[in-house]
């Protein structure tokens, strides 16, 4: 049996997610962002799992049976269309596609 | 059982870090499903044995290969050294330090709350199936609608049939 205190598995779960913050933050390439929208969504899941077991109840795990489905659309859309921006601007540079900027 | 726990923390964190400060795409997803395993075993220590399944074969399994196969057909190695340069400290020092300020408020936070522990057996699968089609049976319906939503999107968006832009937006 696990003793180890709930604050350290939700501290885990909190620091993944932040990990994945900065990934968003911080990179460039639309790959790096779709992966670290990934953490973020692994780590929100996660805090349901631990709070499902602290209270022994199903209903965390049912929820990360539907994180992980939002996950998988969500995971299918974006990489079909970084797929569309690498025909149509050969980068992967989110400040590339910059076709709605104000040019004044 | 509690070094366990430690261990495959220690693991996900460090191969987290390798994933999103990695240079190359493909590295960075291996470390990534390694992660992802990691945290499955944390799962299965917090007793979730049908969820730390889940996670290895629709997480590592099925969403990473979809990641390392559009990588590998985009074959972006050549990338490398712009996004070196894209990456100046001043980029990325301020979003850390802020990202790093709302962490500590977090723990803070937990740090401050008591918790009681409740003591009774483990979930079973059993469990979350019941839960899942008698509770949840509405969103399990409505998850299903977002996954046709998706389907048809990802078709759509993945064909590549007209090659030509906007009439208006080939003045831009």
């Amino acid at each position: 049996m696990l003793t180890v205190p709930i604050e350290t598995q939700l501290i885990l779960a909190g620091i993944l997610f932040f990990l994945g913050l900065i990934g968003v933050l911080v990179r460039s390439n639309m790959i790096y962002i779709l992966m670290s929208i990934e953490i973020m969504f692994n780590s929100a899941g996660m805090v349901f799992i631990i709070a499902s077991t602290h209270w022994k109840q199903p209903d965390g795990q049912v929820m990360f049976i539907f994180i992980l489905a939002v996950t998988a659309v969500e995971v299918a859309i974006g990489l079909a269309l970084i797929l569309q921006v690498y025909h149509h601007y050969k980068t992967l540079d989110s400040d590339a596609i910059n076709i709605l900027k104000d040019d004044n | 059982m509690n070094q366990f726990f430690y261990i495959a923390a220690g693991v996900a964190l460090i191969s987290t870090i390798m994933a999103i400060t990695g240079k190359n795409a493909i590295h960075s997803l291996l470390y990534l499903i390694l992660s992802l395993l990691a945290v499955s075993v944390v799962f299965y220590l917090l007793d979730a044995l049908f969820i730390a399944a889940l996670e290895v074969i629709i997480y590592g399994g099925a969403i990473m290969v979809l990641f390392i196969f559009v990588t590998m057909m985009l074959n972006i190695g050549k990338e490398k050294e712009m996004e070196k340069k894209w990456l100046k400290p001043r980029m990325w020092i301020i979003a850390s330090i802020l990202a790093s300020i709302l962490l500590v408020d977090l723990i803070l936070a937990v740090k401050s709350v008591k918790l009681i522990p409740v003591n009774e057996a483990a979930i079973l699968p059993k469990q979350v199936g019941i839960s899942l089609f008698s509770t949840y049976l509405i969103a399990v319906e409505i998850s299903a609608i977002l996954l046709m939503a998706g389907v048809i999107g990802a078709y759509h968006l993945g064909s590549q049939k007209k090659k030509v832009k906007h009439r208006f937006l080939d003045k831009a």
